[in-house]
């Protein structure tokens, strides 16, 4: 699911100093903030929305789509829960370092109530000139221009990196999924590169992966059916194994999620890998004329 | 995190997975003394890896002298660049099969997974990837844990009904100890059935997730040290991730993603960088504290500062740049590179305070750094 400007975010955590900078970037670029989670402040108003005792409470008075999660990873599981069966279509879960039971238990939550999680550990989705839910630097027009290429990214500072450099050369974007630096996320490269395949308003996309599990096999298995060009960079060519690289998902352990593995089931799908992210733009421009 | 077989076991115990009778010996002289008590046993070298056996760490002592002589020959090797400091001596078992079983996070289905062998041992791994149904996979729901059933399930078939309900019950109490502990993986290798029909655990793997640590103090206080270096270490005290990685390029960079890229694209442009020290997500307000470890490394030649933002502010993380800039007055060249959120704040106040000028690629930035560093560093 793509967010839309129609559709009713919630935001759990709103009145935090985190939550209240973001809700107000989210607000200001046109996002549809219909209210807000704090159990300790139900009942007041925070930026012009009302402020809920849960995600369930707010569902009865103020139904929503999205639910976005400001929440510190030892309360992020009940939040998640409460999202789920508070009737999010789609919870964006920011936090990192949620303990992975409580991951997995937010999972099974997320299956019964219908809701896709994207994340945990996401910077969040931009809908390029039209909404953000998130922590990504939407509004810096330098970086995020309105287009046709789509962005996918297991980082938040390597898809907005990649994201300017299409910028800078004149490419702009649909829509960015930030899917997570998780081993176990909800949404998985290879989810949001369908999703982008389906999109109309997307002609091409990049796909910004990195060292750790097997996103990016996964994804290329999908991308080798696409009719759209695909270009990929990933992150960690240079990374020693059994080092976890920041990310809790980024780690090469007994030879699997290895830099070469990834890049040579890309290319066999037919999918474009640059050597570094400046070269992104170029090839992207090679396959769409090619296309 | 990770804990040595000594560390592990008491944890099975507590969970009444059966254990042989052990102690943990820091001499020959304890080892000596150990064996005395326990009678034959196993004298066992204690590191957090695997493959100890093979590495000449694991050997069966009839007598104390015997025990003393291992643990002279054990106490002091290298295994898998672990210095052993210690050993286990332990009650030897009457064996009479070995199995193997764990429990682990999978991501491929987002719950646990239970693992079965009845071909335990040395080499399991090696086994199960000649003979994939050597291992069984059971995926658990996590809001159910594994019924009765699967535990069965798990083991039928193989000839193991005499010592079938130990085994079913180790299963599941393994279970127990897996989500109570929130482990990341629970192993017994070997899981092994005595000679008398019994259900004992020879070894244990056990990796807590980092992420529970704040409420797994108990545990969390019981697992082996990280193999740092001295500046690892100083950079893990104050929360910070930072890996040495022997170049002459430092990198100062916010997020994991874009760490590792930049990591990436200075060994494109022929330069070797000398860590990974990334400030995203909460730890962006810690830019001071994280340049003056990374100056601290004598191989570092020129430095490469390249963030950028989203959640972490650049003009936050580069104004704690120029402070401790300023006050730490290093001797090697900078170069910036700065995007997102902040951007326009952070490039003036590099521009004013250091009268650098911050590169408007990032390509660029790297190949100035990697070119300084080569200059500057011996061939």
């Amino acid at each position: 699911m793509i967010p839309r400007k129609h559709h009713k975010l919630l935001i759990q955590g709103i009145t935090g100093k985190q939550g209240t900078f973001w809700t107000k970037a989210m607000q200001d670029y046109g996002s549809n903030v219909i209210g807000g989670v704090n159990p300790k402040k139900a009942g007041t108003d925070h930026l012009g929305v009302p402020v809920f005792a849960s995600a369930r409470e707010a569902s009865k008075t103020a139904p929503f789509d999205i639910a976005c999660m400001f929440i510190p990873p030892m309360m992020a599981k009940d939040a998640a829960i409460d999202a789920c069966e508070g009737g999010a279509k789609l919870l964006v879960c920011l936090t990192e370092h949620i303990p992975a039971h409580d991951v997995m238990e937010m999972h099974v939550a997320a299956k019964a109530n219908g809701t896709r999680i994207v994340g945990p550990n996401t910077a969040g989705i931009v809908t390029v000139g039209e909404c953000f839910v998130g922590i990504m630097p939407a509004f810096n027009d330098r970086v995020f221009k309105p287009g046709r290429i789509g962005v996918i990214s297991r980082s938040g500072s390597l898809g907005t990196l990649i994201s300017l450099n299409l910028a800078q050369e004149g490419f702009g974007q649909s829509v960015f999924y930030g899917v997570g630096g998780d081993p176990m996320i909800g949404t998985t490269s290879a989810d949001a590169l369908r999703m982008l395949d389906e999109d109309a308003e997307t002609d091409a996309v990049v796909l910004c992966g990195e060292i750790g599990g097997n996103a990016e096999e996964t994804a290329a298995e999908y991308a080798s059916t696409m009719k759209k060009p695909v270009a990929a960079f990933i992150a960690g060519r240079q990374s020693p194994p059994g080092k976890k690289m920041g990310h809790a998902g980024a780690i090469v352990s007994g030879g699997k999620g290895d830099y070469a593995s990834k890049r040579a089931a890309l290319e066999k799908a037919g999918v474009a890998v640059a050597d570094t992210p400046s070269q992104i733009p170029g090839l992207i421009r090679q396959r769409l004329k090619a296309a | 995190m990770n804990f040595e077989e000594h560390a592990a076991k008491p944890l099975l115990a507590r969970y009444n997975i059966a254990v042989p009778k052990s102690r943990l010996a820091h001499t020959p002289a304890e080892a000596e003394d150990a064996a005395r008590q326990i009678g034959p046993c196993v004298v066992k070298a204690q590191v957090p890896t695997g493959k100890r056996g093979k590495a000449g760490g694991i050997k069966l002592a009839g007598t104390p002298a015997e025990a003393r002589q291992h643990a002279e020959a054990i106490i002091g090797m290298t295994i898998a660049d672990w210095p052993v400091e210690k050993v286990l001596v332990e009650a030897q078992t009457a064996i009479d099969r070995e199995l193997y079983l764990a429990i682990l996070n999978d991501s491929a289905t987002k719950g646990p997974m239970l693992l079965f062998s009845a071909m335990g041992g040395m080499d399991v791994e090696e086994v199960a990837e000649r003979d994939p149904t050597a291992m069984r996979h059971f995926a658990i729901s996590i809001s159910d844990g594994p019924t009765l059933a699967i535990a069965q399930k798990a083991i039928e078939g193989l000839d193991l009904e005499a010592a079938g309900d130990e085994l079913t019950a180790t299963i599941l109490n393994l279970y127990l100890a897996y989500r109570e502990l929130d482990a990341e993986l629970i192993e017994i290798n070997p899981l092994v059935v005595t000679k008398e029909n019994h259900v004992v655990a020879l070894d244990c793997k056990l990796t807590l997730d980092d992420s529970a640590a704040s409420r797994q103090k108990a545990t969390a206080a019981q697992a082996a040290p990280e193999r740092y270096t001295d500046l690892e270490a100083k950079a893990a005290a104050a929360g910070l991730k930072y890996i040495e990685l022997g170049g002459s390029v430092g990198v100062l960079a916010n997020g994991a993603g874009l760490t590792m890229t930049t990591m990436d694209v200075i060994a494109h442009y022929g330069g070797k960088p000398a860590n990974f020290l990334e400030i995203g997500g909460e730890a962006y307000t810690k830019a001071k504290t994280a340049l003056s470890i990374l100056l601290e490394n004598p191989n570092v030649k020129s430095l490469l500062v390249n963030f950028c933002g989203a959640f972490a502010r650049t003009d936050v993380m580069a104004e704690g740049v120029v402070n401790a800039w300023e006050e730490l007055k290093p001797d090697i060249p900078v170069f910036f590179t700065i995007h997102g959120t902040g951007e326009d704040e952070a490039i003036a106040l590099v521009r004013e305070r250091l009268g650098i000028e911050p590169y408007d690629l990032m390509d660029d930035a790297v190949k100035a750094a990697v070119a300084a560093a080569n200059t500057r560093s011996p061939a």
